[in-house]
């Protein structure tokens, strides 16, 4: 079933001269089991947005619907929401407290108002997931290095078992190694486990390889919804907005532009090198 | 004008009551020139020891073993901390935690007012430091109300006002979003082509290094290549082993090489890897003319 | 959640009363909650108030937007002043089953209430024309004599100034952490005590943390620019009195003046 966002919007400080329009007429669509990229540039929305789709801010107008309910209803459960669709906040590192690892993932399910042993076993399969080694269940989540503090952090939205996944950039502040670790974990993640994840970023070349589809925002509006390839064909929109298509997008679009007659759709170096061999062998024959 | 010899740094590790419980090696016997007017990058992952080394060019750690100079000064020595710290001004990680005054202009002339810098002569350093960041009109503003980008230039422009011979940037952009990475990037390449001061630029970001005089990566506390940013985004197995980024393009003809296409290994723009492909039609040196070319001549020269 | 509150809140535009040192701004205000107390008639209170008057409209500070940062204590006015008007003793003029209100209380009432009111509105003046930078140096300046019985004046001010600039900054901290851990089921809104203490546990542990982080930032930020105590340090802004700053001192002590006089003679 999944979300339904019918034409929010969302203003701060409504009604003071400061007032700043955040959202601007948004309407998607949220299926089960999806993949999602959502790209904009600090300001954009984006944030925003995911904090509307659970519940932690309430548009100025326009409904929200889960499965079918308006989440503003007065008789809508927010805390289920709440459970089934996760949000994974900036930096998350930032949020744990616990005396160690698998005590902190535990708050979560246990907040849901499950038993211990429930709890437990959710959390242990949550940090699993996350691809954590088992030595660290009980450190201080402070001894952690930034990447496995993440995966923590991350572990304790994910062991409340939501349907929908959201992470805002999971992947900011880290090397790339730590990068590569948490957007590998979340793609085998999808891959894993029955959900949707919406994957919040400013980095085309971060998400273009693992989601099915992109959303772009821009000045509080929806402005592109649709698959990776068909999005980057508007390489000159995107840049207008402070975003830029992945790197390979460019190398393509030069090489086409030189007269090597390459489709520009490639979006990692692997289909980008096997374009252009097949185009070698194209001339060849 | 900085020099390391045998730098080794231990950082001690203390027990739940304060006890010396053991030392981890952050930084093992690193070797280390770097001429006046250089632009250095440092890359390497987290934990590879990179922003320890940072902390010993600005005397805010100190050697277990080797010696380090900032223009000739030791940095062992005490009575020259406050020089080095003046030459060699730093810029740290986090934005928010490096501004200390509410105005903009106030936290520029922070550095000078501790040096003892008379108060007319700080005015004419504030207003010279934001001009070149470009915050100028941004003076009255409270820190509060910039953007991360913002916020490093006005950090950086705090640096300037000490008149240093040197600025280490310690990731700067680390925090920050692809504008505000290419804001505070290009204000530190203009101080250094433009004033001519040395930039030691720590990151794990591999396109901030493209444009360097001279890329060092650190891996394990140790100096892992060494080199110009061609001569290490070449070695991409290499690079890809210390689990650090190429530039895509450096890796498409890499694969592509893999493949059995004949091209040179160290292509480092999109331009190159067209001229390369295009074969017959541009020779493999024009194509790798151009900026790249003269950047490298201007470099010798300064050496 | 928290930048709704604009009381007292710097107001930057250019005005006499923003150019005054703020060292006459601090000493005028203090003098000016005094003369409130010392004045105790409809003719001293008229003098209040015209003063605040005179003041308010030399800030250039509009008076609606002071009047909205006033919206926020008019609750903390309202009690000040139910409690007076009903629970002072005296003569009885009004009543309705256990509630009276009499005569004494009436007066005493409406006279906290203007007091209380031109309080607020003269030490917002202050705050609306001072940068709180300036505050802190005309505090370090004013306290300054204080060093010589080894008060670490510098260091307080410096303290100050730190706070200041951090606060709004571990504000929005305390704002996303309460999201991020509502996102996980945590429950602020409980009524009961114990629940409501127990949970402040996963705010207050992360803000904390955060903030020993900041600091520890901060203080390698400070030492990296040669900060090294209030020795030796020059002054980018420094304080010096004008002939407009002596003008207003001796305004100040004419309104002080006539505020004791209007005790004596009202």
């Amino acid at each position: 079933m999944g979300i339904k966002i019918d034409d929010i919007c969302f203003e701060y400080e409504r009604g003071t001269a400061m007032q700043v329009t955040a959202l601007d007429h948004i309407s998607a669509e949220i299926p089960d089991n999806q993949f999602i990229g959502l790209i904009g540039h600090t300001g954009s929305g984006k944030s925003t947005l995911v904090q509307t789709l659970n519940g932690l801010l309430k548009p100025t107008s326009g409904h929200i619907y889960y499965n079918g309910e308006d989440i503003s209803g007065e008789k809508f459960d927010k805390k289920k929401l709440r459970a089934d669709v996760g949000l994974v906040f900036q930096y998350p590192e930032h949020q744990l407290f616990e005396i160690d690892v698998l005590t902190d993932v535990m708050f979560g399910p246990k907040n849901l108002g499950l038993s211990d042993a429930e709890a437990k076993k959710r959390a242990l399969e949550a940090l699993e997931s996350v691809h954590m080694p088992e030595k660290y269940y009980k450190s201080s989540p402070f001894d952690l290095s930034g990447g496995q503090k993440r995966r923590a952090a991350i572990a304790g939205v994910l062991a409340m078992r939501p349907k929908i996944l959201i992470l805002d950039e999971p992947t900011a502040g880290l090397d790339p190694k730590g990068r590569d670790g948490i957007l590998g974990m979340i793609s085998d993640m999808k891959k894993n486990l029955n959900m949707t994840i919406i994957l919040v970023s400013h980095s085309m070349d971060d998400v273009a390889r693992y989601v099915d589809r992109i959303m772009v925002m821009g000045g509080g509006k929806l402005l592109y919804d649709d698959e990776p390839v068909k999005v980057f064909r508007h390489v000159q929109e995107l840049e207008n907005l402070g975003l830029a298509a992945p790197q390979i997008t460019y190398i393509m679009k030069l090489l086409k532009e030189k007269g090597l007659d390459v489709s520009t759709d490639a979006l990692t170096v692997e289909q980008a090198a096997a374009e252009i061999m097949a185009h070698r062998r194209e001339l060849h024959v | 004008m900085i020099k390391i010899q045998k730098l080794i740094h231990d950082y001690i590790k203390r027990d739940d009551e304060g006890n010396a419980a053991g030392t981890q090696r952050a930084i093992d016997g690193v070797d280390l020139d770097v001429k006046a007017g250089q632009f250095i990058a440092v890359l390497g992952h987290n934990g590879s020891g990179k922003s320890t080394l940072a902390k010993h060019l600005n005397a805010l750690l100190f050697p277990t073993e080797g010696t380090v100079w900032v223009d000739g000064l030791d940095t062992k020595d005490e009575k020259n901390l406050w020089e080095i710290r003046r030459e060699a001004g730093m810029v740290f990680q986090n934005p928010d935690n490096q501004i200390i005054a509410q105005v903009v202009e106030e936290d520029v002339g922070f550095g000078p007012e501790n040096i003892g810098v008379p108060t007319e002569e700080i005015w004419q350093r504030v207003e010279y430091s934001l001009k070149t960041v470009g915050m100028w009109e941004h003076r009255k503003k409270s820190p509060n109300r910039l953007s991360g980008g913002q916020k490093q230039r006005v950090s950086i422009a705090g640096v300037i006002a000490m008149e240093p011979k040197c600025i280490i940037l310690d990731e700067p952009t680390a925090m920050l979003d692809p504008n505000g990475r290419r804001e505070v990037i290009s204000a530190a390449m203009k101080l250094n082509r433009t004033k001519g001061i040395t930039v030691i630029l720590i990151t794990h970001y591999m396109e901030e290094a493209i444009n360097a005089d001279r890329i060092i990566v650190m891996d394990r506390g140790k100096v892992a290549m060494q080199g110009t940013p061609r001569e290490i985004f070449s070695q991409v197995e290499r690079m890809k082993e210390l689990q650090l980024d190429v530039p895509q393009v450096t890796l498409l003809a890499h694969e592509l090489r893999g493949m059995g296409l004949k091209i040179p290994d160290s292509i480092l723009t999109k331009e190159e890897l067209a001229a390369a492909l295009m074969g017959g039609q541009t020779s493999q040196n024009s194509g790798l003319g151009g900026d790249c070319a003269k950047k490298e001549a201007a470099h010798g020269d300064q050496n | 959640m928290f930048d709704t509150i604009t009381l007292g809140q710097y107001y930057q535009t250019d005005s006499l009363l923003h150019r005054l040192d703020p060292r006459v701004k601090l000493v005028g205000t203090f003098v000016y909650l005094i003369s409130l107390f010392v004045v105790d008639s409809f003719v001293g209170y008229i003098a209040a108030a015209l003063f605040l008057a005179a003041m308010i409209m030399l800030s250039n500070v509009p008076f609606r937007y002071i009047v909205r940062g006033m919206k926020t204590i008019v609750f903390l006015l309202l009690i000040t002043v139910v409690f007076n008007l009903f629970l002072t003793p005296g003569e009885v003029i009004w009543h309705a089953g256990i509630f009276k209100i009499t005569r004494e209380g009436l007066t005493f009432a409406i006279k906290m209430a203007v007091r209380l009111s031109l309080l607020i509105l003269g030490s917002s003046i202050m705050t609306l024309t001072t940068t709180p930078t300036q505050l802190t140096d005309a505090l370090e300046s004013l306290l300054r004599p204080l060093k010589k019985i080894h008060v670490p004046v510098h260091e307080i001010a410096m303290m100050m100034s730190i706070a200041l600039r951090f606060i709004p900054i571990l504000m929005e901290e305390t704002d996303k952490i309460m999201k991020a851990q509502i996102a996980r089921g945590a429950d602020f809104e409980s009524k009961n005590i114990v629940k409501k203490i127990k949970s402040m546990v996963p705010l207050l542990v992360p803000l904390f943390i955060s903030a020993f982080r900041r600091a520890n930032d901060l203080a390698m930020a400070m030492e990296a620019r040669c900060y090294r105590g209030g020795e030796g340090r020059t002054k980018m802004k420094p304080l010096v009195y004008h002939g407009r700053d002596r003008v207003a001192y001796m305004v100040l002590l004419a309104f002080f003046a006539i505020c004791i006089l209007t005790r004596i003679f009202f």
